[in-house]
Parts: C-alpha cells; sequence; structure tokens
C-alpha cells in the first residue's frame, strides 16, 4: 500500500456494505485505506458495473472491478475481471500509474 | 489373525476434506494459490492418493486390512467433493455480469459522495485534489 501512496495514489474501496460492516472489515483486515459505502449502488450504477440480484436475497451489488482516475477526474485504466477469485495484481496497477506522466 | 484398522483411508480423506475447505480462508489470501489453486489441487491429489493406497490393500489384503466398505464409500465422496470443488472454481466464480457496460479509459469518471466507515461524507473531488490519481476498487462486498 505504501508504494501506492508513495506515488501519490489513493486506494479506494467502494461496495454496497454498510460503513459499520465495511469498519469489521477493515479491522479484521487491517486495511487502512478508506472503504465507502455505496448502499443503493447509485455509483456502482454509474460507473456500470452492477451486478444485479448478485447478493444475496437478490440483493444488486457490485461486479468486481478497478479504475485507476487521474487528478483531472479521468479514467486512465481499468480492469474487468470475468471470475470473481481473480483481481487486479497491485503490479498491474502500478504499471498503470507509472503510465499516468503522459 | 487381528485386521488392522486401515488408516490410509481415513488420513486420506481428511487431506481431501482439508483440501476443500482451506482454499477459502487460507489459500485466496494469496494470490499464487487464490488465482489458480494449484494448492488445493496438490491436497486433493495427496488425499486421493493416499486413499487410492488404503482401499487397494483393503481388497489385496483384507485379511490384514479392514475398510473395504468404508474406504469405497469415502473414495466416492472424495470423488464428488473433488468435483463440486472444480466446478465451483471453474462455473460459479465466473457468474458475474461481462464489463461491456463500463466505463473505459478517456471518460470522465462521474463524480460521487459517499460515506467512509466512520459515517463521514467523503467527496470524490476532494479525494482527487490530495492525490497525483485515485484507484477505485469496486468489490462485491459481504452483505
Amino acid at each position: 500500500m505504501s508504494e501506492f501512496h508513495d506515488r501519490g495514489v489513493e486506494v479506494i474501496a467502494i461496495s454496497v456494505d454498510s460503513p459499520a460492516e465495511s469498519q469489521k472489515l477493515c479491522q479484521s483486515r487491517g486495511y487502512s485505506f478508506p472503504f465507502l459505502s455505496d448502499p443503493d449502488a447509485q455509483v456502482i450504477r454509474q460507473y456500470g458495473v452492477l451486478h444485479p440480484k448478485g447478493g444475496a436475497e437478490g440483493k444488486d451489488i457490485a461486479r468486481p472491478a478497478e479504475f485507476l482516475v487521474d487528478t483531472a477526474g479521468t479514467i486512465r485504466w481499468v480492469n474487468l475481471t470475468d471470475d470473481i477469485r481473480v483481481r487486479a495484481r497491485p503490479e498491474a496497477v502500478l504499471a498503470a500509474i507509472s503510465r499516468l506522466r503522459s | 489373525m487381528k485386521r488392522h484398522r486401515n488408516i490410509l483411508i481415513w488420513a486420506g480423506f481428511t487431506v481431501v476434506i482439508v483440501a476443500l475447505v482451506s482454499y477459502i480462508p487460507i489459500f485466496t489470501l494469496f494470490p499464487v494459490t487464490r488465482d489458480i489453486p494449484w494448492a488445493n489441487y496438490l491436497l486433493f491429489l495427496l488425499g486421493g492418493g493416499l486413499l487410492a493406497v488404503g482401499v487397494k490393500r483393503a481388497f489385496r489384503d483384507p485379511e490384514h486390512y479392514r475398510g473395504k466398505i468404508a474406504g469405497s464409500i469415502l473414495a466416492v465422496l472424495s470423488v464428488l467433493l473433488f468435483g463440486f470443488f472444480v466446478v465451483s472454481i471453474l462455473y460459479f466464480g465466473k457468474q458475474i455480469p461481462s464489463g461491456e457496460r463500463a466505463l473505459r479509459p478517456g471518460q470522465p469518471a462521474p463524480p460521487f459522495v459517499l460515506q467512509n466507515i466512520a459515517g463521514k461524507q467523503v467527496a470524490s473531488s476532494e479525494l482527487l485534489k490530495g492525490h497525483r490519481a485515485v484507484v477505485l476498487v469496486f468489490y462485491r462486498g459481504y452483505w
């Protein structure tokens, strides 16, 4: 995580979980970066990564995805896995960050 | 002659159970063992091997070893558990919508205001102001 902070990049996790649930997760896993709660999946929908009825009892949730957004607010890199088990490796995200200068 | 308890059958089955249940709490924590669950496949192989040796000796040498029935049942169960594991990995993990509707590089990132774990409203504009870039990680959550 410090490799991201050294590059001036913040990592932000977003899900439909409530702040209390995310807090539990952060405590148990020792995560220190911001976790944001999108209970109605509004932002998730805007980014086009909604998984309709993907959660328990038909709840709309997010599909796994990573977006790199530059300081001007433009999306510069996107990673969309096709398997919930496989997420972007930190190396891949760092490589995308190092290409940002251009 | 006294017949021995066929320990290999039970040891093998135990390893198969471990192979099945260890994936989520242990091996998903490391990308190397998560993306392709080779550690669990190896455990299944080890458990299956032990079980196979146990069953073989129960049938070859029934005067010394027990476990013809238990071994057969556990062997069938192990095959089913392995099948369940493989199907879970190859099928259930991929039951997510395609990413074709997702925003693409070059498009503006929609601004947002969301609550953090302390219940405080956090605006994306504030996050961007203080950083060179942000990585938004959308995840399924634990609901």
